[in-house]
């Protein structure tokens, strides 16, 4: 796959997790058995373990740009091995190993709706039209966990560009396979198949909405959603659909999988605020996966400079 | 010296609680845990509170519809270990997940309802495992059965908090309730066992 580096990644590239640091994560993570051996052995208040766990903010140096200096890529181990992708499996783990023999190949993508230049596009032809670029974005979930993932994909700007959307184009819809044979997950009837999801054609169009075809230069393996997913890095990663086989261009806000199932948890927008809890637990912090701290939760997970400006005058506390 | 003997039930109870243990830390030290750790731990230990407590829940119906009486020699300890993995669940979540943060962990307690009724549930099995010995039971009187009955009330909430963890909603049947759905629906059929009515039918039947 060609990949192109892009060139001001919102995270340096350079931030590649080097060996001493991926080492180093390891002896954190023992580190931490001690302290867990100890709370299971013990079962009483809180022991004096505070020094066994150094916070990564507290080892920058002042002056540094924090959010960004400690934003190291997870491991390809840890991305590939830890999904939520219901239609195969409501276990992380188990997404890998029941995703494994799921066909992407042949594989049709159609952009149909409010443009002029509807098509069918073969993943091969879209890869090749417009080249991946690398784009290392934090990705939060709204089960308060994160990771920092590096992405290959295109803007998903430049696929919309090319079916010229026309003015009645206010939405864009986005529709995962729906093959329960394949995706044994969707035989269950308690969740309205196939998943969906919807963006406002702005967000659609900002230059940090890709649609990723790979992540550390790979071929996107299939628990990450091959062969097509959306990356929107500054929503809760509920809104990147995977395995895309529809766009369509809308009028009208579309239905999304979650607000169809619980209207009241699950908004349409679902960007990263700490300020806005979710009805059920708190979103102020979360667990970036690897590290033994919580970290508290970016406004628009970080990426506010970019992006706050869509929002302008909305209430984000409604428009959730 | 008290002579200690367990009957087949207790033996089966205590082995399995342990062997859950033994497999935790186990696959804890082994790497066997996700990339999120914390929260493989925290989902085990919540998951195997609210199955012993359901199991606990079973042993008074079992003897008195099917008439084995030695299920109510495991029903303490099953209820005494359902304790135990919601302190550890509570724990790991206090402790390991917000580093005792007082400020976060105060925010979600009283804040969001599913944290609040999980504290509830685990006030209601710590007050009914501290009242669990012999001691208490005498000193209670008729009273420590109408305390125990809180069990079922427990087990209802554990079952609540356990679907409000996940993504879904349990009254509208949709997204990922199966799970609480099967532990509510079995202490509802549990509480049913005891009405009663339904204990005469029972026993009728099996009459016949």
């Amino acid at each position: 796959m060609p990949i192109r580096k892009f060139n001001s990644p919102p995270i340096p590239a350079s931030e590649i997790t080097p060996e001493h640091v991926y080492l180093n994560r390891r002896s954190f993570l023992k580190a931490m058995g001690v302290v867990a051996a100890g709370a299971l052995l013990a079962a009483c208040g809180p022991a004096g373990d505070d020094g066994s766990a150094v916070s990564p903010e507290s080892s920058s140096t002042p002056g540094q740009v924090t959010e960004e200096a400690v934003d190291i890529p997870n491991t390809f181990e840890e991305i590939t091995n830890y999904n939520n992708f219901y239609e195969f499996s409501l276990s992380k783990e188990s997404v890998a190993v029941l995703s494994s023999d799921f066909v992407t190949s042949p594989w049709q993508i159609e952009v149909s709706g409010q443009c002029s230049q509807p098509g069918t596009f073969a993943i091969e032809d879209l890869i090749q039209r417009f080249p991946p670029e690398e784009r290392v974005y934090r990705m939060r979930c709204v089960e308060a966990w994160s990771m920092v993932i590096p992405w290959n994909g295109f803007e998903l700007a430049s696929l919309l560009k090319a079916v010229e959307p026309t003015s009645k184009a206010k939405y864009v819809r986005f529709e995962t396979l729906l093959d329960p044979e394949q995706m044994p997950g969707q035989k269950s009837p308690l969740y309205p198949w196939p998943y969906q999801e919807g963006l406002r054609m702005d967000e659609a169009m900002h230059p940090l909405t890709i649609l990723a075809t790979g992540l550390y230069g790979k071929v996107l393996p299939n628990q990450n959603g091959a062969p097509l997913r959306l990356v929107v890095p500054w929503k809760y990663g509920f809104k990147s659909i995977k395995s895309i086989v529809k766009i369509e261009l809308t009028e009208n806000e579309p239905a999304t999988l979650w607000s169809s199932i619980a209207p009241n948890e699950y908004g349409f927008y679902a960007n990263v605020n700490p300020e806005v809890d979710h009805p059920r637990w708190s979103q102020a912090s979360e667990r970036r996966i690897g590290e033994l701290t919580r970290r508290p939760t970016l406004m628009f997970n970080g990426y506010e400079k970019d992006v706050a400006s869509l929002y302008a005058g909305m209430d984000l506390a409604k428009y959730f | 010296m008290p002579k200690i003997s367990f009957t087949r039930l207790q033996a089966i109870t205590h082995l399995a609680a342990w062997l859950l243990v033994a497999w935790l830390v186990f696959d804890f030290f082994s790497g066997r845990m996700s990339v999120n750790p914390i929260q493989e731990i925290m989902q085990r230990t919540g998951r195997y509170a609210i199955w012993f407590l359901v199991v606990s829940l079973a042993c008074t119906p079992l003897n008195s519809l099917f008439g084995m009486r030695q299920a109510l020699s495991a029903r303490r300890p099953l209820g005494v270990y359902a304790f135990m993995f919601a302190a550890l669940h509570f724990l790991t979540f206090s402790g390991l997940d917000y580093q005792f943060n007082w400020e976060l962990l105060l925010a979600d307690l009283f804040e969001k309802r599913f944290a609040w009724i999980g504290l509830i549930t685990g006030t209601i099995l710590l007050v009914l495992a501290l009242t669990s010995t012999k001691g208490w039971q005498r000193r209670l009187g008729k009273n420590w059965k109408r305390l125990h009955r809180l069990a079922y009330a427990a087990g209802l909430l554990a079952a609540l908090h356990y679907a409000w963890a996940l993504k879904g909603d349990i009254f509208r049947l949709q997204g990922n309730v199966m799970m609480p759905l099967v532990a509510g629906v079995l202490v509802i059929v549990l509480l049913l066992a005891r009405v009663p009515a339904v204990k005469r039918g029972v026993q009728e039947f099996r009459r016949r």
